[in-house]
This record gives C-alpha cells, sequence and structure tokens, in this order.
C-alpha cells in the first residue's frame, strides 16, 4: 500500500538515487586529483560569501553604502566575491567543457551547470542596476534599448529601481541557489565523469 | 526503443569501479569558504569597490543649462529620444526588426510616457510657479494639439539652427514654451526637478524609468559616459567607472559592437538594427552553450585537442594509459 503514497515513492527514490554515503561521500575515484577539481567547490565558496554580504546590504536598504564607511566595505566584499564567482566559475565551466563532463549520461548534469552560467550573468546585471549611483543610471539607460529591440523591455524594464530590487534581492537568487542544489545533487548522483582515455580494461587491472 | 551504448560509453554511465582515494568533502568545502572568505576580504580592503556619485538634474542645468533648456523644448516638441521611441513607451516609432519579426512593435506599450506632459508640464504644475510660469502653463493647457506642436517645433528648429546657442535664437512665435522651458530649467537649477519627476504627484514611488530617459535625451549622460570610458563603441558594457574591473562576462555581448555592420548604424538591415540582432545572436549563443553537448564537432573538441591529458595526468601516468585512437 505504502507504494503508492507520494511520501513513500519519493523517499525510496531518493534512497535508491542519492544514499547518504553518495551525498556526502568520504572517497572519490583515483582519477579525482587535479586542481581543476577545486574551482566547482571555490565557486559554491563565492557565491556563500555573495549571499551573506548581499543579505546584509539587504537588511541595511539599497542606498545604504554611499554614505556608511561599514556599508561600503560590505559592498566591496559583495563586488569582489561577484569577481571571484565568475573567474571560478568560467575556469569550472572550460575544465568541464575539455574533460566532455556530460558523457555516461551527465547531460543534464551540463545542462544545469550552463543554466546556472546563464542566469548568474542575469542575477549579476540586475545588481548592477541597482547601486543606485551613476553607473546605474547609465548601465540602465544603455540596456534598456536592447532589451527593448526584443520586445523584453515591455516586461522587464532595466530603468525600473523597484523592479530590478526585487528580482535582484528575491526572485533571481532563489532560482539561481535552487539550481545550483539541483546540480550539485546530479553531480552527487552520477559522480564525477572517469577520464576519456580510460575504459573497463582499467577498473579491470585495478582490482 | 533505447539506444544501444557503446562499451566506453556504458563504461562512462557505470559507477566508478576502479581506484579510490580518501576525500573529506566537509573539510574541502570548509576549506574553500575560508580561502575565498579571506581573498575576498582582503580585496576588499585593499582595494575597495567602485561608488561614482549618482548624475542629478540639478547638475545639469547649472553645468549646461543650455542643453538642458534644449532638451526640454526638444520634449515639448516631440522631437526627442523619449517622444520618438516607440514601443514600450509610446507608439511614435516602430522600433528595431529582424527580417520580418518586430518583436519590439508586437510587445506593445506597456510603460506609457508622454514626454511633453510627464517631463516637462506635469512637473511644473505640482510646484509652486511664477506668475511668468503660470500663464505660459494656461496658454499652454488651454491651446489645440496642433498649436501646442506648432510652437514647440518651430522654437526647436530656431534653436536647433543656430547649433543650440541660444542667445543667437531670432525672435518668432514660440508661444508658452520659451517660459515653460525656462521654467523647468531654473526649477531644475534648485533641485526640485529630481523630486518631482520621481513623485509625480504621488507619495511612494520606485520606478526611475523617467528620470532615465529624460536625462538620456541630453548630453549630460552621455557626456559623463563618454568621460568614464562607458560607451558602448569602447567596450562599455563591460567596462567599469573608475579603475575597476566591471562586467567581463559580457565581452561576447559587448564583442558584437566593435565590429561591422554592427557599428554602422546606416547599413541596413542589420547595422540599422544592431540592438535587437545582437540580442538574437546571444540568446541562441546562450541556447548552444546550454545544448553544447549536442553540437556535432564542437562535442567531439574535447577528445581530439587532449586537453584532458594535461588534467589527468597523474592518473594516466599511474594507470600507463596511452592516449585512445578515435
Amino acid at each position: 500500500m505504502s507504494q503508492k503514497m507520494w511520501t513513500a515513492r519519493a523517499r525510496e527514490s531518493w534512497q535508491k538515487n542519492l544514499p547518504i554515503e553518495k551525498l556526502i561521500p568520504d572517497t572519490q575515484p583515483s582519477y579525482v586529483a587535479s586542481w581543476i577539481y577545486v574551482f566547482g567547490v571555490l565557486t559554491i565558496a563565492a557565491l556563500s560569501m555573495i549571499v551573506l554580504s548581499g543579505l546584509i546590504l539587504a537588511f541595511a536598504g539599497p542606498a545604504w553604502y554611499h554614505t556608511s564607511s561599514f556599508g561600503h566595505w560590505v559592498n566591496s566584499l559583495h563586488f569582489w566575491s561577484v569577481q571571484l564567482f565568475f573567474a571560478f566559475m568560467v575556469i569550472h565551466l572550460w575544465g568541464k567543457f575539455w574533460m566532455a563532463a556530460w558523457r555516461g549520461n551527465r547531460f543534464k548534469t551540463w545542462v544545469s551547470g550552463a543554466v546556472v552560467f546563464v542566469l548568474s550573468i542575469a542575477t549579476a546585471f540586475t545588481g548592477y542596476l541597482i547601486q543606485t549611483n551613476f553607473d546605474s543610471q547609465w548601465i540602465a539607460f544603455e540596456a534598456k534599448d536592447g532589451f527593448n529591440s526584443a520586445g523584453i523591455g515591455a516586461f522587464f524594464n532595466v530603468t525600473n529601481l523597484g523592479q530590478m530590487l526585487l528580482l535582484h534581492v528575491a526572485f533571481l537568487p532563489a532560482v539561481l541557489g535552487l539550481l545550483t542544489l539541483i546540480h550539485v545533487l546530479m553531480v552527487r548522483k552520477r559522480g564525477v565523469v572517469p577520464p576519456i582515455d580510460a575504459d573497463s580494461s582499467n577498473t579491470e587491472a585495478a582490482k | 526503443m533505447s539506444k544501444v551504448l557503446s562499451p566506453k560509453e556504458e563504461f562512462d554511465a557505470k559507477p566508478w569501479a576502479g581506484k579510490l582515494r580518501k576525500y573529506d568533502i566537509l573539510k574541502e568545502g570548509t576549506i574553500a569558504l575560508v580561502v575565498v572568505a579571506l581573498l575576498v576580504t582582503s580585496l576588499a580592503f585593499i582595494f575597495g569597490s567602485p561608488d561614482e556619485k549618482s548624475l542629478t538634474f540639478k547638475g545639469w542645468a547649472i553645468s549646461n543649462s543650455d542643453n538642458f533648456y534644449a532638451t526640454t523644448v526638444q520634449e515639448l516638441a516631440g522631437t526627442s529620444g523619449t517622444a520618438t521611441y516607440g514601443r514600450p513607451y509610446n507608439t511614435n516609432g516602430d522600433g528595431l526588426n529582424v527580417g520580418p519579426l518586430f518583436l519590439q512593435k508586437w510587445a506593445g506599450v506597456t510603460q506609457r510616457i508622454n514626454a511633453a506632459n510627464d517631463f516637462v508640464i506635469e512637473p511644473l504644475m505640482n510646484q509652486v510657479q511664477s506668475p511668468e510660469v503660470k500663464a505660459a502653463l494656461s496658454q499652454w493647457s488651454t491651446a489645440t494639439e496642433t498649436q501646442r506642436t506648432k510652437w514647440a517645433t518651430t522654437y526647436d528648429d530656431a534653436i536647433t539652427k543656430v547649433e543650440g546657442k541660444l542667445s543667437a535664437v531670432p525672435n518668432g512665435d514660440y508661444g508658452p514654451v520659451p517660459a515653460l522651458a525656462n521654467g523647468l530649467t531654473e526649477m531644475a537649477k534648485a533641485g526640485a526637478l529630481d523630486a518631482a519627476l520621481l513623485s509625480q504627484g504621488g507619495f511612494f514611488q520606485t520606478d526611475s524609468t523617467k528620470q532615465i530617459l529624460f536625462f538620456g535625451d541630453g548630453a549630460y549622460l552621455d557626456d559623463a559616459g563618454t568621460a568614464a570610458n562607458l560607451q558602448g563603441g569602447t567596450w562599455g558594457m563591460m567596462n567599469e567607472t573608475g579603475r575597476y574591473p566591471g562586467q567581463a562576462w559580457l565581452w561576447l555581448y559587448s564583442f558584437w559592437y566593435q565590429i561591422p555592420p554592427f557599428t554602422n548604424e546606416d547599413s541596413h538591415p542589420i547595422g540599422a538594427n544592431a540592438d535587437v540582432y545582437i540580442m538574437v545572436i546571444m540568446g541562441l549563443m546562450s541556447l548552444g552553450l546550454i545544448a553544447m553537448p549536442l553540437i556535432p564537432g564542437i562535442r567531439s573538441l574535447p577528445m581530439r585537442i587532449p586537453i584532458h591529458r594535461g588534467i589527468w595526468r597523474s592518473y594516466y601516468q599511474s594507470e600507463g594509459i596511452k592516449r585512445r585512437k578515435r
């Protein structure tokens, strides 16, 4: 009877696909031994710093950092976290491309990561629009033409501070956070892609 | 029917059955967070972050009052960038298109702006004005649309003819337009226009569309963008004010604005519609990135160019794995 329950089925599916040993492993395949693997976790660490500094900025309001030296420093934390986040993510992305990391049923993992990258650009862009300084005035005026020309500006108004503020601190981070979580869970479920030149003869030899 | 997998594809998909190494995921995550936190904190302490003060209408009207005045006349005449823009602000232009696709036009008017009313008349009416400006407002509001346009365009043409040098404009029948433009310039100089444009008679407002568009109609914002090296033709999309890194991740978007035909506004159909063509190109390229594993040629590059030999060098060496023939 429990087989028909949504809750029971969801739990059993989770336990089958992602048991706790896979979710928080204490071993990795021996080929996971390169500095390139570090950039995934560094990206998440930078994202954590973005969220942390962003929360402080959100609590104090969008114009606080213009008049408070502590606020300006928190803004600097946010600014550099974003710069590092993109640097780490781009290196991670290139690394995964040259590993052909979509092999072995990992296509969805690649897709989720690429969507996170594109969405991160949109999220950062809205951040630049809510700086409430000259830079945001300039970016809003210049960027509106591109969005308007494609019909997007009719709904996504880059010159509307209130709309951009809400998208930047609520909607986009929520979606980005969820997609990042899904991406990480997919990596944990499928494992790290094996080397391109390895095949079953190598694992047989290892046994 | 499921696809038959090659032995290599099956191997890649199966859980790893070879040698393992110890891996402390929580320790790795903690170390990464500490390292990044230290790095970010150091960068914030050493370099800070950019924060160029926002421009104001007061600053514009004081530093270049002739330009502010002339822009006000353009708003009244309906010849400014905003007044002739089209969707999503009004129906006074068709906007851009990609072939038969008029995406801008189809999206409709969603943020209606009447440049003369919203930028000039309403702000003036919402403030206490001199008798001269009051009389001008009264004359404007009781005149027909045709008469208003005639006054304002005649004056706009006269200003354009003398290249914006207001003292050289000959006398003529400009109706209340000079008084209105002068009234708004004085209002802006006093610092009252910034708030008046935002509030438009209301209390809570969070939409800065009108101020941004009015700013862009004049030379003040454009000059400031040029001075800060932020123009699109100089990779402005990815630049930042001061000596700070900007949105470097927009380099590909900015790239298109540096090459023909996108750089030539007179070139049809692409240059004249550069904004929408570049948006479409970037949209397709983003989809291409997401679906890259499906694109023949590109998806096999990692197998053809052996960068992976470097990534997995220690594993290949320890297992004596040679490069596979393809």
